[in-house]
């Protein structure tokens, strides 16, 4: 009864093509937004914040950028990490050799620095696909990783090849306390998701999706499929340089090339399939999925080691994660292939005919 | 000069190695057309087994059937719970569910047998050859060389299985097409048991050798990445593919860490075979002796 469109007519263009037609839609959304950035920050502990909330924030806007290539362009993508790397350099070196840029633009730069490369490595899926990509894509990985650890320039010969990223100041206010990093992080993450979200239900989305449930199809219908896969590596590279940028900046401060490795990609990887391959939604909720894994089973073990006295070992504890995570991937895929966004899908469903069962 | 054979030498040893993963991939991609990216974690899983068996107190004649039998179980499993569920799904996404398995298969086997490194002995020294050494000034280790004599066995042995008996012929029949093998009455599921449990005995060879080589540690999951350039330049499908594949990758790779290594920094092991593997794919997207795509609207 209270999730139900009825009754809500689409009288003119305008609101046919709304991003939320439904008005319950619409209130929930700013019921997120309005939690998200007006109570959240004055209920939470620095804990929360350094420990769950921005990482999840980042990982979210990540997950977004390999989301756009795997799940819209359908194009399988193992280098994710690395493109993070890429942002991460290019806006310390932004910042270090130019002086006095802002850093909103330092970080925009990033992106696109990080875009130019993903186009670069993205060129071979024009004529190859599948496997073959992933390949390409691993070839990215390890390549643009060893790359940042052996030209010192770029790490501004730091003889260990970490950098510490320089402090955040917007309008001589800088961001130092967690509180302030979250509601920075949250308002990129907001613009960049709600690009992602128009891009995908808009022409572009559209050529990527046709690209990808069949390549020969779409260019028959006249989408010009070098255009279309090199955009989605460039907008998928920029989301993920900005993440990149954000983790070093504002979630870990000093970072070295090798936090960038492959387990990261993987990581994300399986917050794409686990929130749901092709949505917008999907990439919050499966970074907030894997990123609380983690925390509730550590919450878990001291539980039971509190209630009966069962003393497990940290390597079990991530070894469980492991054996946890490639367990829900493959329950995942062979159960709820399109992940918790269909869930939630589903949920909206038996939402909108409650209390009745039909 | 004989620096330059010497190190030609080594890589082409050290590319068998390689080749030896991805014979393990190359049969469970021809029989179903899976691409299993487990296989580095079954070969990892093999290696940890069987030290950990050893451990426990068994003789290596006992430990290696041993392992044996485990190995063919996971195969079994992953077959059973994994594939099955998702016949018919796109490829994409039973390479995605085979990146799960690989992140379970570590999980499990690290807690099973715990994460510390550990040496395994197979009773051949890392060592020169004497009589190479005085002759021609040559350095072949014959770890090396007893590795690729244990490949040449292998690849002749699976040659044999799939060219002279009834279930290798019933496994190319599945391999060139699902719906007419069953017409014939080939069981589909059992062939696809068989296949799995080969390749877990495979992925025992490669564990053992490579955890004599390396130590038993949770790198050799990434040493089986390396499988996926030798699997690019030799194809998919095949297993000669493989084998010429990884003799290639190894080979190249030692000559340019060596040659070219020094003008770059080094450390260039580590991504010239995939970058290699890249630009190869630009010239011959099927590989050496993959069979040809042929794409119609």
């Amino acid at each position: 009864m209270l999730y139900r469109e009825a009754g809500q007519f689409k009288t003119s263009y305008e609101k046919d093509a709304a991003i939320f037609p439904i008005l319950q839609d619409r209130i929930g959304m700013a019921v997120v937004l309005v939690v998200a950035f007006a109570v959240v920050p004055f209920v939470a502990t620095p804990y929360v914040f350094t420990g769950i909330l921005i990482p999840l924030l980042i990982f979210s806007l990540a997950a977004l950028g390999l989301n756009i290539l795997t799940g819209y362009a359908g194009q399988l993508s193992l280098g994710t990490a690395a493109f993070m790397a890429v942002g991460a350099f290019a806006a310390y070196n932004f910042m270090l050799r130019v002086p006095g840029i802002p850093v909103l633009v330092a970080f925009a730069l990033a992106g696109v620095v990080a875009a130019l490369v993903g186009i670069l490595f993205g060129l071979p899926s024009l004529r190859i696909r599948g496997l073959y990509l992933v390949v390409a894509t691993l070839a990215a990985q390890f390549f643009i990783v060893w790359f940042l650890t052996r030209v010192g320039w770029i790490t501004n010969y730091s003889t260990s090849g970490v950098i510490t990223a320089q402090q955040v100041v917007i309008l001589g206010y800088a961001f130092t306390t967690p509180a302030a990093k979250y509601l920075l992080i949250l308002s990129i993450v907001s613009l960049l998701a709600l690009a992602a979200k128009n891009m995908a239900r808009g022409n572009v989305g559209r050529s990527w999706m046709a690209v990808r449930d069949m390549d020969v199809a779409a260019e028959v219908i006249g989408i010009r499929l070098m255009r279309a896969k090199l955009l989605a590596f460039a907008v998928s590279s920029f989301y993920c340089g900005v993440a990149g940028a954000l983790f070093a900046y504002l979630y870990l401060g000093t970072v070295e090339p090798e936090a960038f490795n492959l387990d990261l990609s993987f990581r994300i990887l399986f917050m794409v399939i686990i929130g749901g391959v092709g949505t917008v939604m999907g990439s919050f909720l499966g970074a907030a999925f894997v990123t609380l894994l983690p925390v509730f089973l550590s919450v878990t073990v001291r539980f039971l080691d509190n209630i009966l006295g069962l003393h497990i070992a940290e390597s079990t504890i991530s070894n469980l994660e492991l054996i946890v995570f490639g367990g829900l991937i493959i329950f995942f895929l062979i159960v709820e292939p399109h992940g918790l966004a269909r869930l939630w899908q589903i949920g909206k469903e038996k939402l909108r005919l409650w209390p009745f069962p039909h | 000069m004989s620096f330059f054979f010497e190190v030609l030498i080594g890589g082409l040893l050290s590319g068998v190695m390689y080749s030896l993963v991805a014979l393990g991939f190359v049969l469970i991609y021809k029989a179903s057309g899976v691409f299993n990216f487990a296989q580095g974690a079954m070969v990892f899983f093999a290696a940890l087994t069987y030290v950990g068996l050893l451990e426990v107190g068994l003789a290596w004649w006992m430990a290696i059937p041993a392992t044996l039998v485990v190995m063919v179980i996971v195969g079994l499993l992953t077959e059973r719970f994994v594939l099955r569920p998702l016949v018919n799904q796109p490829q994409i996404s039973l390479l995605m569910a085979t990146i799960g398995l690989t992140f379970f298969i570590e999980g499990v086997a690290q807690l099973m047998w715990g994460a510390n490194v550990r040496g395994l002995e197979l009773g051949v020294q890392d060592e020169p050859i004497a009589w190479l050494m005085e002759t021609a000034n040559i350095n072949v280790s014959r770890f090396d060389l007893m590795a690729a004599l244990v490949a040449a066995i292998l690849v002749t042995a699976l040659a044999l299985f799939f060219s002279r008996t009834r279930i290798g012929r019933a496994l190319r029949a599945v391999a060139d097409d699902h719906q007419a093998a069953l017409a014939v009455g080939i069981p589909l599921q059992q062939i696809w048991a068989i296949v799995w449990g080969v390749a877990g005995a495979v992925a025992l060879v490669a564990g053992l050798l490579w955890g004599a080589r390396n130590g038993v540690q949770y790198a050799l999951t990434f040493v089986a990445l390396k499988a996926l350039p030798v699997l690019i330049l030799g194809g998919f499908e095949s297993i000669p593919g493989a084998i010429v594949g990884g003799l290639i990758i190894g080979a190249t790779e030692k000559l340019a860490e060596v040659y070219l290594g020094p003008f770059v920094g080094g450390g260039i092991e580590g991504w010239f075979p995939y970058v290699l593997a890249l630009l190869f794919l630009l010239v011959r997207p099927e590989g050496l002796f993959g069979e040809k795509i042929i794409r119609r609207i």
